[in-house]
């Protein structure tokens, strides 16, 4: 049960920046993920918080391999998938998939549903070409929706419903992990509780683990078993997701809980709230030492000096922040 | 006569009767505005609630004169603002009250800013045409009002073009915009929902602030009831068109009479325990392509009757300032007291 099904060791994911137009120099670098470690248990749902631009998406592809990863190791089942081979990494697919954002943009619209579900069965050869409809309509059957609908193209389908059809895909390989890149955020309220309820169920029944990315704190909560939240490349807060959530420890994780507005008006009216200023500094050049001290209500000349490190911060808690202590 | 009337009982800022919207498209008639009516006090701010396809936003573009016409025809209504009907009044009287009176804001500033004019010739724009002002005159006010909305070093920004902000600071920009005329009524329409938190936060403290100094009325549009539940005086929610119920933000919180804002309330992840289901509203939206006869909520409505389906529910006072448009709580069969709390 505890065994970790996915490692990633101190893993960087850089963009080089070129000028020049004849001599072109490599000039910077953006660091979207810049040394993360994390392990991921079978079974377990790990949720991935932060805001945009603090590389939770670039970790999502670089786990999947679809970005090169610039250092460190992403390890899936024992095996470093950036030494693989083609061959290899195509094998391992199998056992890690991805659900998108946008399910109007991640489906092909001139592919039929069955299309859509059959590729991966086909490619991988799961089945052959006659136990093909039979693999459909159940995959179709697992998520929610009428194998009849199968022969139908994704603008018939509303936004849940396309969402659907992507975890269906995803489904298709039986993996053993799945990485989800914000695949409520587009979603209505209404729409967004069926598709949680679907992967919850999915995890608990398929002992599928899960890597659930989103920028709302009470879905991730919700879900997941423990939280990650990033802050400009990096995990500054770790932990079980209702510890982290309902008792954060980092700055940045108090100001993002804080941030977030309560649907109770008698609540909502009388709290006190940390009110950040500025933006999320630039990934290409990145402040000295904590990324976070030029918004940290709590940062010290200290802070400016080097980069802090994941430390113990309760039972199962990690937080980078040298200031732990001191804070109240 | 009029005056004596605004003596005794001061006539609402802004008053919608039976707006609707319709879009004549070559797949039919879709009515995306069907039957609204509502006010906006002096100072006020209305929250308007509701999921995507609602109307929510087309409601406001109605008022702002922003539907394109075809596809889009206001069938009927009329839209009060300080006596003028902005519906109907010549396109040279709209002109004048439209971006001077009333402004509004979008949901993506990088999409409503010009990207090729620098922010300094789209902030004084409003000034040149409304009031006027010299050029000089109208770069003094456009500064102070980037200076209001909390932009640091304003004098050398004001002359950056819109890619050189953040979005925050882009929305910052639409909002000075949006106040140089230090308008009556201001339209925000998901003006936060493209942000981080973080600075979603920063900017609903900076309406807060300047709604006080301004004394000015929002009409507030959000899918988000946690953001409604701050900064709105009165919540309206809207499904199918339609409004489904509008009360003072407490009331619609604390004791909703409408099932669909029952339902919507109880959907929020947040409001629930952790690693139960979540509560879900079963079904889709409905297709505002087809009339509706009856309640565009009964479909998918739990309490759902014969009656919901029969003739359309009209919105009735229940408490003072508490309206809803439900024919089954008017007729005492149901309350959403006695539903299980989640």
């Amino acid at each position: 049960m505890s065994e970790n099904i996915l490692e990633l060791r101190d893993v960087k994911t850089h963009f080089p920046i070129h000028t020049g137009f004849l001599t072109r120099k490599q000039t910077g670098a953006v660091k979207a993920v810049d040394g993360v470690t994390l392990s991921v248990r079978q079974g377990e749902v790990l949720g991935l918080v932060g805001e945009s631009g603090c590389g939770k998406s670039t970790l999502a592809r670089t786990i999947l391999q679809l970005v090169p990863t610039t250092a460190g190791a992403v390890i899936l089942n024992g095996r470093n998938l950036g030494e693989a081979t083609r061959t290899e990494l195509k094998a391992c697919r199998r056992d890690l998939q991805m659900i998108f954002q946008d399910p109007y943009a991640s489906l092909n619209p001139r592919m039929t549903v069955f299309a859509t579900l059959a590729e991966p069965l086909l490619v991988h050869g799961i089945c052959g070409p006659s136990a093909v409809q039979a693999h459909v309509d159940e995959l179709m059957r697992i998520v929610g929706l009428a194998p009849r609908f199968a022969q139908k193209y994704p603008h018939e389908f509303s936004g849940g419903q396309r969402q659907r059809i992507a975890i269906a895909r995803a489904l298709a390989l039986k993996p053993k992990i799945i990485v989800a890149d914000e695949p409520v955020s587009a979603l209505d309220v209404s729409i967004q509780a069926q598709i949680l309820n679907l992967l919850a169920q999915l995890c608990r029944e398929m002992n599928l683990s899960l890597v659930f990315i989103a920028h709302d704190l009470s879905v991730v909560r919700h879900i997941s078993d423990r939280v990650a939240v990033m802050y400009l490349g990096k995990i500054v807060e770790l932990g079980p997701a209702a510890d982290v959530i309902d008792r954060p420890r980092h700055p940045y994780t108090r100001a993002l809980v804080s941030a977030i507005p309560v649907p109770n008006p008698s609540i909502e009216r009388s709290r006190q709230r940390i009110v950040l200023a500025g933006d999320p500094p630039s990934p290409i050049n990145p402040p000295a030492g904590c990324a976070f001290h030029p918004r940290c209500p709590y940062a010290i000349a200290r802070c400016r000096e080097a980069v802090p490190a994941l430390v113990s911060a309760g039972p199962g808690r990690e937080a980078a922040c040298i200031r732990l202590a001191d804070l109240p | 006569m009029a005056d004596a009337d605004s003596l005794n009982l001061p006539m609402p800022l802004l008053t919608v009767t039976d707006l609707r919207t319709y879009f004549h498209t070559r797949n039919g008639l879709y009515r995306a505005v069907d039957g609204v009516s509502f006010s906006v006090e002096r100072g006020e701010t209305l929250g308007i609630v509701g999921e995507s396809g609602s109307g929510k936003s087309v409601t406001c573009y109605s008022i702002m004169g922003l539907i394109p016409q075809p596809p889009g025809r206001i069938e009927s209504g009329s839209a009060m603002f300080d006596g003028v009907d902005l519906l109907r009044c010549t396109p040279k009287v709209a002109r004048s009250i439209r971006g001077k009176r009333v402004s509004m804001i979008f949901q993506d500033p990088m999409t409503s800013l010009n990207p090729y004019l620098r922010v300094s010739e789209q902030l004084i724009e409003p000034l040149l045409i409304h009031e006027k002002v010299t050029k000089k005159e109208a770069l003094v006010r456009a500064l102070a009002m980037m200076e209001a909305v909390g932009i640091n070093d304003a004098a050398s920004r004001i002359h950056f073009y819109p890619h050189e902000f953040s979005g925050g600071m882009r929305q910052r920009v639409m909002i000075a915009m949006a106040l140089v005329t230090k308008p009556e009524l201001l339209i925000a329409d998901e003006p936060t929902t493209a942000l981080d938190v973080t600075v979603q936060a920063q900017i609903l403290d900076l309406i807060r602030k300047l709604q006080r100094e301004l004394g000015m009325a929002v009409i507030f549009v959000t899918h988000d009831l946690g953001v409604v539940a701050g900064l709105c005086d009165r919540v309206q929610v809207m499904y199918g068109g339609r409004i489904m119920e509008t009360a003072d933000a407490m009331a619609l919180f604390h004791s909703p009479l409408h099932p669909y804002t029952g339902a919507l309330q109880r959907s929020i992840p947040a409001l629930q325990p952790k690693g139960k289901e979540l509560f879900t509203i079963q079904g889709l939206p409905p297709d505002v392509s087809k009339p509706i006869p009856g309640c565009a909520f009964a479909e998918r409505c739990g309490y759902a009757a014969a009656v919901c389906t029969a003739a359309r529910p009209e919105l009735a006072e229940a408490a003072p300032g508490h309206f809803h448009a439900c024919v089954r709580v008017r007729a005492g069969e149901i309350s959403l007291a006695d539903a299980p709390q989640p």
